[in-house]
């Protein structure tokens, strides 16, 4: 019984999210132009942008699925895989590679058992690499979700990523 | 503004929000209202006051005291010592602040006052706020340039004021314009790149935050001087303070009507949307850039035809720097022999530097055109940290060069800059001490370039990938003999062939460490 309650309800949710998706497009039907601006919204809602997301999203704004594809795989900043709930980036620019930022992505990736570009099996994090966020007069930085941290040290950096639930 | 006692400014930008800004305002607000001080002591909001790797900053006028790693538990003991008493608490001034933070008239240092026109507002008025920007002279300069030039006497008064642009190709921004203006047709566009992606760079941010009423100022001049009614931000997408506070100034402007249709009752209409990026370095190129604006793959487009001619939706398009347009509406409203007072003859103004990596005071900084990177350095960023000695710095960001020792003196402005076969690119740079491995300096910035390279032309997709696997090796110590021989011949056929920036420039980084450190980094192949 409870099992299938869950069920229902993440169904539920799922088709919740969809029918959010439909106005996100209908925002920016038939507007080719507007194609990163809408997959900037799909992706915050969904977290990720699966492939029946990428059909929608193409067939709505009037775009072929393969230029749609083309799109998020050239940008960092989308992707078509899950992401973990909590997004660890260690930044890599040149002023954290200075100061350390490689040793603190392999810390990172020795605690948390994962490569960089992958997510735990718990799905609670997700690591990667920023190539620069501007908080260079704090190197070695890293950013957790929209929150950045800066002068990180490998001891104190598992205590941080911890708090993340 | 009431007539009050004491301003407290308090700093509030990515870095100080991070250590905590947030909590120590409320608790000094509550603090100033249970002693009973609301009515004499007001605390303002602002942007960076430029200084970075100090946590919470306050800033106490009249006395311009500056305050560093400010945390809640100081409250009551700061506002009771220096507000209620006027004493300023002595363990918690910042004892390093680089002088160009310092802006009390009466201190007479070594060297003299230093300009702010960019930063002028920066870390003074509230950004969110714009009366406050329109207190400190703030669209005024529009207001002048719509009510008594004509748009060809704005383009000749840019023209005459030296501005190049400040993103990196220094381009004379008002030619820039005039082309624009004479290209034909009837819609016409002014694209603002904040896609600021050169590693070390965050000028352009702390800008957008700490003035972003600037920047819209600079949009309308730009749009009023080419002929264009819209305007476009093309914006990291990682810079969450940023695109917040300059959405706000729009609205903000909308609602007084400088921006919309009739701007201030004339004929004279403007708006700006904000484009968020998708983090892409190669759309820092105008006319990738322009693709991505159209919702494609940032691919840098063939050039002739240039954006100006033919642009964004193949109209004519101005594309400027974040800063480049702030400088605009001083230059405007003072005028282009003022502009000129700063700077060198060849290259006039002022340029916002990011200075980064083993220095004492990280932090950004604004200073005359010109001026050597030996006082960037020990003047203005406290030196080495540590006491240690310098070893050289990457100026230009990821793409510019290293420069040793016998640089020091050397002027840094566009022009001089390429005399040396170095650029001064988007005004970031990076210190490295005595202990620095260059090899492996090198390989960061190598692994960065592969990474970004966009993969549409061969000679950047093949070459970075090949340049990336010789490093590597090279850094196990399993290079070849021949291998940095290799590095050069590879990145030189790169700067040669490649379809765009991004390709051509990654041979100054790679020829300038090893004219500086041939000896160190060959020493690593066996």
């Amino acid at each position: 019984m409870v099992n299938e309650n869950q069920c229902n309800c993440e169904q539920a949710q799922e088709e919740e999210l969809y029918d959010k998706l439909q106005e996100i497009i209908k925002e920016h039907k038939g507007k080719p132009k507007e194609l990163i601006m809408a997959l900037h919204k799909a992706q915050n809602l969904f977290g990720y942008l699966p492939h029946k997301v990428q059909e929608m999203v193409a067939e709505g704004l009037n775009v072929s699925l393969s230029e749609v594809y083309g799109v998020i795989t050239f940008y960092n900043f989308f992707s078509t895989v899950p992401q973990g709930r909590n997004d660890v980036k260690v930044c890599l620019g040149t002023a954290c590679y200075v100061r350390g930022g490689q040793m603190l992505l392999k810390k990172a990736e020795k605690e948390l058992g994962i490569k960089a570009g992958e997510t735990t099996e718990d799905r609670r994090y997700s690591l990667g690499i920023v190539r620069c966020i501007g908080a260079c007069g704090l190197a070695p930085a890293m950013l957790i979700n929209d929150d950045v941290y800066g002068r990180v040290k490998t001891t104190k950096m598992i205590e941080i990523i911890k708090k993340y639930e | 503004m009431n007539l009050v006692r004491n301003h407290v400014l308090i700093s509030i930008d990515a870095g100080t929000i991070m250590a905590g800004a947030r909590a120590v305002e409320k608790t000094l607000v509550n603090e100033i209202a249970s002693q009973g001080l609301t009515d004499e002591i007001s605390v303002l909001e602002t942007g960076s006051v430029g200084a970075t790797g100090q946590g919470v900053i306050l800033v106490v006028y009249p006395e311009g005291v500056y305050y560093g790693n400010v945390t809640p538990q100081d409250i009551p003991e700061l506002v009771e010592e220096h507000l209620l008493k006027g004493r300023p608490l002595k363990r918690l001034i910042l004892s390093e602040v680089p002088r160009q933070h310092v802006i009390k008239k009466e201190k007479t240092g070594l060297l003299k006052e230093q300009p702010r026109i960019v930063l002028k507002n920066s870390g003074i008025i509230n950004p969110e706020n714009i009366d406050e920007y329109i207190a400190a002279n703030g669209y005024e300069a529009i207001a002048k340039a719509l009510t008594t030039m004509t748009p060809d006497e704005v383009i000749e008064e840019t023209k005459k004021s030296g501005l190049v642009g400040r993103g990196g190709a220094a381009f004379t921004t008002g030619i820039k314009w005039d082309f624009a203006r004479k290209a034909a047709g009837d819609i016409k566009y002014i694209v603002c790149n904040a896609d600021e992606g050169e590693p070390g760079t965050f000028k352009d941010r702390l800008i957008l935050e700490g003035d972003p009423h600037k920047l819209i100022e600079g949009m309308l001049i730009a749009g009023y001087a080419v002929g264009a009614s819209k305007g476009f931000v093309y914006i990291r997408g990682e810079y969450a303070l940023s695109i917040e506070r300059l959405e706000k100034a729009i609205g903000q402007a909308r609602q007084y009507g400088l921006l919309g249709d009739n701007i201030l009752e004339g004929p004279f209409s403007f708006d700006i949307t904000v484009m968020k990026g998708a983090g892409a370095y190669v759309c820092g190129e105008e006319t990738a850039l322009i693709e991505s604006l159209e919702g494609k793959r940032g691919h840098p487009r063939n050039k002739p035809p240039y954006p100006v001619t033919e642009g964004l939706w193949a109209k004519p398009t101005v594309v400027n720097n974040v800063e480049t347009l702030a400088n605009v509406p001083d230059i405007i409203l003072h005028g282009a022999l003022w502009f000129r007072g700063y700077g060198t003859e060849k290259c006039t103004g002022t340029k916002v530097f990011t200075i980064i990596g083993n220095v004492a005071t990280p932090g950004l900084i604004e200073v005359e055109m010109g001026t050597t990177l030996r006082d960037i350095i020990y003047e203005y960023a406290g030196g080495i940290k540590d006491g240690k000695q310098f070893k050289c710095a990457l100026v230009g960001g990821a793409a510019g060069a290293f420069l040793g020792p016998d640089m020091l003196d050397v002027k840094m402005d566009f022009v001089n800059l390429k005399e040396y076969a170095a650029v001064l690119g988007s005004g970031a740079i990076l210190v490295m001490d005595e202990d620095v491995d260059m090899l492996d300096m090198l390989k960061s910035v190598l692994h960065f370039f592969r990474h970004e390279s966009c993969g549409h032309c061969v000679p950047c997709r093949l070459g970075t990938a090949q340049l990336v696997k010789i490093i590597d090796r090279v850094s196990a110590s399993k290079g070849k003999k021949d291998d940095i021989d290799k590095l050069i011949k590879i990145a030189q056929v790169m700067q040669a062939t490649s379809f765009c920036p991004l390709g051509q420039s990654l041979n100054l980084p790679i020829s300038s460490s090893l004219k500086y450190f041939g000896d160190e980094i060959r020493s690593r192949v066996r």
